[in-house]
């Protein structure tokens, strides 16, 4: 049926908005249909119900808004479209339309769950997603059972998107591939979900029962975020990364600082930094418990390279003015040096200085957090002319087949082997202590991916620091914690 | 779900992980008697066999930090832990242990409770009793959504009460 509607609007004042609604809706073809309908009769024959009846497609609307918060996040615009609604606000308990949903092979238990839920067919296989990242390639008969159950589940469901053990990690993959846009809702079984926040998108990581029922229903009940503001001033110092930023902005913040809570990314040391590295702000989010992250100038990018796919109108990489955050954090980085987190917690920061000399075992450079083209190239330039020391293992890892692939051609990953690194599949595995790097009792390990809880990379009795892919590979080089050196290049 | 729940707590600290709490190396097992062997491993060794002695679990802030890995309020619960108390709880954790029908409740962090103390909780009221020093305390009431799908013994089974009907499959 067509309908033509106009709605006539009063605004704005700036933290209370009056809206005066007129919806005055017009539909033709249902009069068409009434005045033929008793076109035959007389006017005094029509009782006067059918009359009533007969005027009611001209419907007169006035509706009075009085909205106490007009200004809305991003992040809450979001949520709004994909939960059918005008307006959310912090503390709202709603449920989301779901645009990608990705499982990645640590949860063969989602299909069970589909399973046990009655699930026969998923909601929409077009958007579900699976990635083997975790155990690529299964180093266990048990791990690539449980691969080979979720190849059967995508085949059977007609699931095109699986990313097999040669793709990379989930959240690297998903970017590489086009698969995030801005103003989109991304669930992934997988904590660092956050990291599409960096391009606009609302993302947040799930477990395997909430997953299986997001396949089931395509939907997820979420509660909307209060939101933190991290503003990064200043411009820092050239051997400074976007790792070395987050660590000191978790030292500060700590590791339950943020829980329930978004975190937006602001500030000309976050603006200053490359998409790939803004990422990495973003990705560590929930180091801090956060829900989500955003950084709105890599959402409005985003936005222009999508063109075509992100939602034309209103432009919901955008925050309302007068927007209340619930806490503002202001960090000047101009003089911040190379950062480092010590065994145990991801908050207990310090500056690499402070740590300098601890001999290591291990260094590890990759996964998705520490993984990318502009860490390899990082890596690449630390190691430059200078071989791995004696009795260290420096382990590296491109976050994905499309990084693996450009830093061949750039000639990083043969400047890493040429110097006595050890290039391992794209993929999760040392992060997380499952395979390829795993550390004996005792090991100590510096690592430029996102975690170093006791026995994470394997021994609990091993002992991980967190810094840079530079200081990693600095330190590699060394045989000990050191400072990257301070090299020339191109921005 | 019963809404009194007993049993002697074992308390652990703050910001214990995923990975202490369920080690990524055993990830891969599928079955619950074979994740009840290594809940808790990651703190120490011979907690997995001992959970079943305590019955609730009493932690500091931030619980469950880490990874999104449902393994870990699951190994728990097939290890016999029938409640967890923590100051606070990270989101994923606390998602999951609910959709597994492990009620999670957030205490006060002046709350006085020691390892082996007798307590008995109303999770619908938000009331801990503790037998052992006879004292008693208030605690978040689970309510809502939450309390729903423990009402249903979990997501599986309040999805095939509800949402079953609603969607076509």
């Amino acid at each position: 049926m067509r309908a033509f509607s106009a709605t006539f609007g009063l605004s704005s004042f700036q933290t209370f908005r009056l809206n005066l609604f007129i919806e005055f809706i017009w539909k033709p073809d249902r009069l068409r249909r009434l005045t033929l309908y008793y076109g035959k009769n007389s006017r005094q024959d029509i009782p006067w119900h059918a009359c009533l009846k007969a005027l009611s497609p001209y419907r007169l609307e006035i509706s009075l808004l009085i909205q106490e918060k007009i200004s809305l996040h991003a992040l809450e615009s979001i949520l709004a479209r994909h939960s059918d609604r005008k307006s959310v606000s912090a503390g709202d308990l709603i449920t989301i339309n779901v645009d990608i949903a990705g499982v990645n092979d640590l949860y063969v238990q989602v299909i069970d769950e589909f399973k046990r839920m009655g699930g026969k067919k998923v909601w929409d296989p077009r958007k579900v997603v699976f990635f083997f990242d975790h155990y690529s390639p299964p180093s266990t008969i048990q791990a690539s059972a449980n691969q080979q159950t979720m190849r059967k589940f995508c085949f059977e469901q007609g699931i095109d998107k699986l990313y097999d053990i040669h793709s990379g990690v989930c959240h690297r993959v998903l970017f590489d591939h086009g698969h995030v846009c801005p103003g989109s809702t991304i669930v992934i079984t997988d904590s660092h979900t956050t990291t599409h926040g960096a391009f606009g998108a609302f993302s947040t990581g799930v477990g395997a029962t909430d997953m299986a029922a997001i396949l089931l229903t395509g939907k997820m009940w979420v509660k909307v975020p209060e939101v933190v503001r991290v503003a990064l001033e200043g411009s820092p110092l050239r051997m400074i990364s976007a790792k070395d930023l987050i660590l000191h902005v978790l030292g500060k913040i700590r590791a339950d600082g943020a829980v329930y809570k978004a975190i937006e990314f602001t500030g000309p040391a976050t603006y200053n930094l490359s998409l790939e590295q803004r990422a990495v702000l973003a990705n560590m989010s929930v180091e801090m418990g956060a829900k989500a992250a955003f950084i709105e100038k890599s959402a409005a990018e985003a936005w222009e390279t999508h063109g075509a796919h992100a939602p034309q109108d209103p432009p919901y990489h955008r925050t309302s003015e007068g927007y209340t955050y619930a806490e503002s954090f202001s960090f000047n980085v101009s003089e911040l040096s190379p950062q480092i987190a010590l065994p145990g917690s991801v908050d207990n920061v310090v500056d690499v200085a402070d740590v300098a000399g601890v001999p290591i075992d291990q260094a590890y450079v990759g996964g998705c957090t520490g993984g990318s083209v502009e860490d390899m190239a990082a890596t690449a330039r630390q190691l430059s002319g200078r071989t791995v020391a004696p009795r260290v293992r420096l382990v590296v890892s491109p976050a994905s087949r499309a990084v693996y692939l450009q830093a061949l051609r750039e000639g990083y990953i043969e400047s890493i082997v040429q110097s006595g690194g050890t290039i391992i599949n794209p993929g999760c595995g040392p992060c997380l202590g499952v395979h390829q790097g795993i550390l004996s009792s005792g090991e100590v390990c510096i690592s430029a991916a996102s975690r170093n809880f006791p026995g994470r990379m394997g021994s609990p009795e091993a002992q991980i620091y967190l810094a840079s892919p530079a200081t990693a590979a600095a330190s590699a080089v060394a045989g000990e914690i050191t400072l990257p050196r301070e090299i020339s290049c191109p921005s | 779900m019963p809404q009194l729940i007993r049993g002697k707590a074992l308390c652990v600290g703050d910001n214990i992980d995923t990975d202490r709490i369920y080690p990524s190396r055993y990830i891969e097992l599928t079955s619950d008697a074979a994740m009840a062997e290594h809940a808790l491993e990651g703190i120490e060794a011979s907690l997995p066999s001992r959970l079943a002695s305590y019955g609730i679990l009493v932690a500091g802030r931030n619980f469950g930090c880490g990874s999104s890995r449902e393994h870990a309020p699951r190994s728990l619960k097939a290890a016999g832990i029938r409640l967890i108390l923590a100051i606070s709880f990270a989101r994923i954790f606390y998602r999951n242990a609910i959709n597994l029908g492990l009620p999670a409740i957030a205490i006060e962090s002046q709350m006085e409770v020691h390892e082996e103390d007798d307590l008995v909780v109303d999770i619908a009221q938000g009331l801990i009793t503790n037998l052992t020093r006879d004292s008693q305390h208030v605690c978040e009431a689970i309510t809502g959504f939450p309390a729903d799908v423990l009402a249903s013994g979990g997501l599986v089974k309040h999805l095939h009460g509800t949402v079953m009907n609603t969607y076509e499959l």
